[in-house]
C-alpha cells in the first residue's frame, strides 16, 4: 500500500458566485458529443452549474453544397437537397423543386401536387416521430422512447423505399411534377400506415403525457419570447411554441395546401415542453392532411409535359421559393444565368436561424438542461452547416 | 491440434481450443463502437442499432459515448476538414485493439462532395480503415455485412509471426499524426504512411476521350 | 403593396437615399430593390418599423459574387468609309459586375407580406468590402452575415460578433467567390480527364511525377 501523499494541485478557492471572477469553467461540449445530434459545437462558460456564456461553433460538417452546385446542372443539384436535411429529403426535394419552379413558371399536375403532399406530410410525420425520441432520449429515457419512435419511422421509409427506391436519399421530386408514379397498392399500403398511426400517438402520449421527470425537465425550460422569435427569424414548430402563428402552408398556401382543413397548433410559453406537445399536435395534424388527400387524388399524369429536365435552361433572373419543411421555413434562392448551371444557389436553413436564440435560452439555466434545449430545437446538421 | 480430434471431443461434450481462438472469439463478440455520427450515415447506424435491424445480435448494440471505452469507430458520414482533426484525435484516444468501418461513399472518398473545399476525400488518408462500405447512405443491411466481415477479418488473426495485428507488435504505431489547420488546406494534407496517393498513368488517361464530353 | 409604392414611400421617408429597382425578368417577378450603403441601416429600420410595410420578418441574407465581367456586343453602325456609307461592325464594350452584393428577404408576418427583396452592394472586390450589418434591427441576420463574411468576404459594419462561421479562424479565403482555387488536394480517379486529369498532371509535376 502506498501512502497517499498531498495533492499538488491546488484546489480552488471555495465555489465561485462573483460573476466578475475570472474562475468560469470552459467546457467545449461536442463536436463529437452523444447528445448534440452530429458534430455540433458549443463552448460554454459555467459559474458552477450555471450557463453564463454559450457560443455555438459551425463548420464540422460544411460540405459546400451551395459550392458544388454552381458547377452542377439544375437537375444534378436535386440529390444533393437529399442530403441536407437527411431525415426529411422529400420536403427538402420539394422546396428546391418549388423554387426552380417559381424561378421558370413551371405548374405541376394535379396529382403530383397530392403525391408531394402525401410523402411530404409522410415526412413531417417521421421527423417529428424521431425528433421527440430523440428529445426523450436527451432527457435521459434511454431506449424505449425512441425505439418506439423509429418503429414507425421504419414503416413510412418503407413506403418511401417502395415509392421511390431509397429508404434516405429520395430524390423523388423534379420540376414539374415527380419522378415516378405511386405503384400499384402503394396508396392502400399507405393508407394502413396512416390509420395504424393514431395509435401510435396515443400510446407515446399515454407513455409521457403525465411523466413527472417530462414535466419537470421541460415546463418553463428555454422560453423564448414571442418578440424574439419573430426577430430571431424562428420559424416551424420553435415559433409556433412561441405563440407565432406563421405556418406556410396557411400563409403562401403553396401547392395545394389551400384545399386542406387543417389547424395550426400554437404554444403559449415557448418552452421546451411546448415545443415538444406542438410536434405531437402537428402530426395529428398532419395524419388530418393525408386522410383528406388519400381521399382527393385523382388519377393523371405526374410530369408538366412541356417541361425539359435534362440541359433545363431557365431564362436569366432569380426566384426564391420556400415551403413549410418539418423544421421551419426551408428556402431555395436560386440566380440563373441563362446558362444550365445555376449562378447561384442558396438554402436557407431552418435549423441555423432556429439556433440563433440558442443562447438566450441556455443562459442562467444548468449544464444538464442545454442537452434538452438544444434537442427541442430540432437541428440537423447537414442543414444548419451544408 | 487435429482439427478431427477437435470435432470428435466435441462431440462428447468436450470442447478444446487454442489461445489464439478464444482471443479472437472474445475480440470479434464483444465490438464496442465509439457513439460517434457525422452525416446521414449516422442515421442509418442509429436504425441499426433499433429494434428492427438489432445490432444487439452480434454483441455489438454497446455504443459509447467515450473513445476511452470503444474499439470500433463507425466513421459514419463525410468528414470534413474542420473535423478530420477530431476524428484522428479520437481515434488517437481510443485503447488498442482498434478497428475503423468507413461507412459511406463520402467516409471512403469524399463521395458526392469530393469537388468540396472543405470535405476530406477519404478518411483513410490519415487512419488505418479495416472495412468499407460503400453507399449513400449504405443500408443497416450493408453495416451488419461490414460488421461480419470484420469479425471474420478478427477470427482469421495470428497472434505471432510477421502478420500479426498491429496492436501485438511494438513496432507498428498506434497513434497518428493529428492534422492542423493551415491557412488554405489541413496540413499535412495527408499521413505518408497510411496513405500514398495512387498515381495516374497520365500520360495515357484522357487520349480515349478525345472528343467526347 | 407593391414594390415601386415602397420605393416612393422610402423617399418620402429617408430623405437623400438612392434607391434602385432591379427589374427580374423570369417568370417570377420578383424585383428587389437596390439600396445605397450609406442609407441602407435607415432605409431597413423605416421598412421594419413603418406603419405600412411592417417588415418585421427577415428570412433569407446572402451573399452574391459578381465579378468583373467585360460583355462586348456587336452593332451594326452605319459610317462613311471613302465616302461611302457602309454597314460596319462595331463592338462595344461593358464592364458589369465587379462587387460583391448582399440580399436580404424580407417578410411581415403581421400583414402577411413578401418578399421584399433588399439589395446592397459594395464598392469593389477587394478593399472596399464594407457594408452595414442589419443584424441590430433583425437577429435572424447574426448567423447568416456571418457566413457572408466568411465565405464572400464582406464585412459588416455594426456587426455584434463578426467571426467565420463556417470555416475555421486561420483560413484565409472566401471559397465561395468566383475565382477560388481550390487547394492541392489531388484525388485520384482511375479515368481522369478534363479537369481532373489537369490537376493530376499539375500535381504529379509537383511531385516529381512518374
Amino acid at each position: 500500500m502506498s501512502v497517499l501523499t498531498e495533492s499538488t494541485i491546488a484546489l480552488s478557492s471555495g465555489p465561485v458566485t462573483d460573476p466578475g471572477a475570472s474562475q468560469l469553467l470552459e467546457v467545449s461540449m461536442g463536436p463529437q458529443h452523444p447528445s448534440t445530434h452530429g458534430v455540433f459545437r458549443m463552448d460554454v462558460s459555467l459559474d458552477g452549474e450555471q450557463v453564463v456564456k454559450l457560443k455555438p461553433v459551425f463548420g464540422y460538417l460544411h460540405r459546400n453544397h451551395e459550392k458544388i452546385a454552381e458547377n452542377e446542372s439544375y437537375l444534378g443539384c436535386m440529390p444533393y437537397t437529399d442530403r441536407l436535411d437527411y431525415i426529411c429529403s422529400i420536403t427538402n426535394n420539394w422546396a428546391y423543386a418549388l423554387a426552380v419552379e417559381t424561378l421558370a413558371g413551371i405548374k405541376v399536375p394535379e396529382r403530383a401536387e397530392y403525391l408531394r403532399v402525401i410523402t411530404g406530410e409522410l415526412t413531417r410525420l417521421q421527423n417529428h416521430a424521431s425528433l421527440v425520441g430523440f428529445l426523450m432520449q436527451d432527457m435521459g429515457a434511454s431506449g424505449t422512447p425512441l425505439m418506439y419512435a423509429f418503429r414507425e419511422r421504419e414503416k413510412i421509409l418503407d413506403l418511401f423505399e417502395a415509392l421511390t427506391g431509397a429508404r434516405m436519399m429520395c430524390n423523388y421530386m423534379r420540376f414539374g411534377g415527380c419522378r415516378v408514379d405511386a405503384p400499384a397498392g402503394w396508396l392502400q399500403q399507405a393508407q394502413k400506415v396512416i390509420d395504424a398511426f393514431p395509435k401510435f400517438l396515443d400510446e407515446f402520449e399515454s407513455l409521457l403525457r403525465t411523466n413527472e421527470i417530462l414535466m419537470a425537465r421541460t415546463q418553463g425550460v428555454g422560453r423564448v419570447s414571442k418578440e424574439l422569435a419573430i426577430n430571431a427569424g424562428l420559424t416551424g414548430p420553435m415559433a409556433r411554441a412561441s405563440g407565432v402563428n406563421y405556418d406556410l402552408r396557411k400563409v403562401d398556401s403553396y401547392g395545394i395546401y389551400d384545399r386542406f382543413s387543417f389547424r395550426v397548433p400554437l404554444g403559449e410559453f415557448g418552452d421546451v415542453y411546448d415545443r415538444y406537445m406542438i410536434r405531437l399536435l402537428e402530426m395529428r395534424e398532419s395524419l388530418e392532411i393525408l386522410k383528406q388527400a388519400m381521399r382527393e387524388i385523382p388519377a393523371g399524369p405526374i410530369m408538366d409535359p412541356g417541361t425539359k429536365i435534362r440541359g433545363f435552361r431557365p431564362k436569366a433572373g432569380e426566384a426564391y421559393g420556400r415551403i413549410e419543411a418539418p423544421k421551419g421555413e426551408l428556402g431555395f434562392y436560386l440566380i440563373s444565368d441563362g446558362t444550365g448551371n445555376p449562378y447561384r444557389f442558396r438554402v436557407r436553413p431552418p435549423s441555423l436561424i432556429n439556433l440563433t436564440v440558442l443562447e438566450d435560452m441556455c443562459l442562467g439555466r444548468n449544464v444538464a438542461d442545454i442537452v434538452i434545449i438544444l434537442g427541442s430545437v430540432d437541428i440537423v446538421l447537414g442543414e444548419v452547416d451544408r | 491440434m487435429d482439427e478431427q480430434l477437435k470435432s470428435e471431443l466435441r462431440r462428447q461434450g468436450v470442447v478444446a481450443t487454442s489461445l489464439q481462438e478464444l482471443y479472437n472469439w472474445g475480440r470479434k463478440s464483444s465490438l464496442w463502437p465509439l457513439n460517434f455520427g457525422l452525416a446521414c450515415c449516422a442515421i442509418e447506424m442509429i436504425a441499426t442499432t433499433m429494434a428492427r435491424y438489432d445490432l444487439a445480435r452480434f454483441g455489438a448494440e454497446v455504443f459509447r459515448p467515450s473513445p476511452r471505452q470503444a474499439d470500433l469507430m463507425i466513421v459514419a458520414g463525410t468528414v470534413t476538414k474542420k473535423m478530420a482533426p477530431q476524428v484522428v484525435r479520437l481515434y488517437n484516444q481510443m485503447p488498442e485493439p482498434k478497428y475503423v468501418i468507413s461507412m459511406g461513399a463520402c467516409a471512403i472518398s469524399g463521395g458526392p462532395f469530393k469537388q468540396g473545399y472543405n470535405v476530406l476525400k477519404g478518411i483513410d488518408r490519415y487512419i488505418p480503415v479495416d472495412v468499407y462500405i460503400p453507399g449513400c447512405p449504405p443500408r443497416p443491411e450493408a453495416l451488419i455485412d461490414a460488421f461480419l466481415m470484420l469479425q471474420k477479418k478478427i477470427d482469421e488473426q495470428y497472434l505471432t509471426g510477421p502478420t500479426r495485428p498491429r496492436h501485438l507488435n511494438a513496432d507498428m504505431p498506434s497513434e497518428f499524426i493529428v492534422p492542423e489547420f493551415g491557412e488554405h488546406d489541413l496540413v499535412p494534407t495527408q499521413n505518408r504512411d497510411v496513405w500514398q496517393v495512387p498515381l495516374v498513368n497520365i500520360s495515357n488517361a484522357g487520349k480515349n476521350e478525345s472528343g467526347s464530353d | 403593396m407593391n414594390l415601386e409604392a415602397i420605393k416612393s414611400e422610402i423617399e418620402a421617408n429617408v430623405p437623400g437615399c438612392r434607391l434602385e429597382i432591379i427589374p427580374n425578368t423570369s417568370p417570377s417577378a420578383q424585383h428587389s430593390l437596390l439600396v445605397d450603403s450609406a442609407h441602407a441601416f435607415t432605409v431597413a429600420s423605416f421598412l421594419r418599423d413603418g406603419a405600412s410595410v411592417r417588415l418585421d420578418y427577415c428570412s433569407n441574407v446572402t451573399g452574391i459574387d459578381w465579378p468583373l465581367k467585360e460583355i462586348s456586343t456587336k452593332t451594326k453602325v452605319k459610317k462613311l468609309v471613302d465616302g461611302v456609307e457602309k454597314d460596319v461592325d462595331e463592338i462595344v464594350k461593358t464592364q458589369t459586375g465587379g462587387y460583391l452584393e448582399a440580399v436580404y428577404h424580407l417578410y411581415s408576418m403581421e400583414q402577411r407580406q413578401g418578399p421584399v427583396i433588399l439589395r446592397m452592394r459594395t464598392e469593389d472586390r477587394t478593399d472596399r468590402v464594407h457594408l452595414p450589418s442589419l443584424t441590430p434591427l433583425w437577429r435572424s441576420a447574426d448567423f447568416q452575415e456571418r457566413e457572408a463574411f466568411d465565405l464572400f468576404g464582406i464585412i459588416f459594419d455594426g456587426h455584434p460578433d463578426l467571426r467565420r462561421l463556417l470555416m475555421w479562424e486561420g483560413f484565409v479565403d472566401h471559397p465561395m467567390r468566383r475565382d477560388y482555387v481550390d487547394p492541392d488536394d489531388y484525388e485520384y480517379e482511375p479515368t481522369a480527364h478534363d479537369e481532373v486529369l489537369k490537376r493530376a498532371k499539375e500535381h504529379q509535376a509537383a511531385e516529381g511525377g512518374l
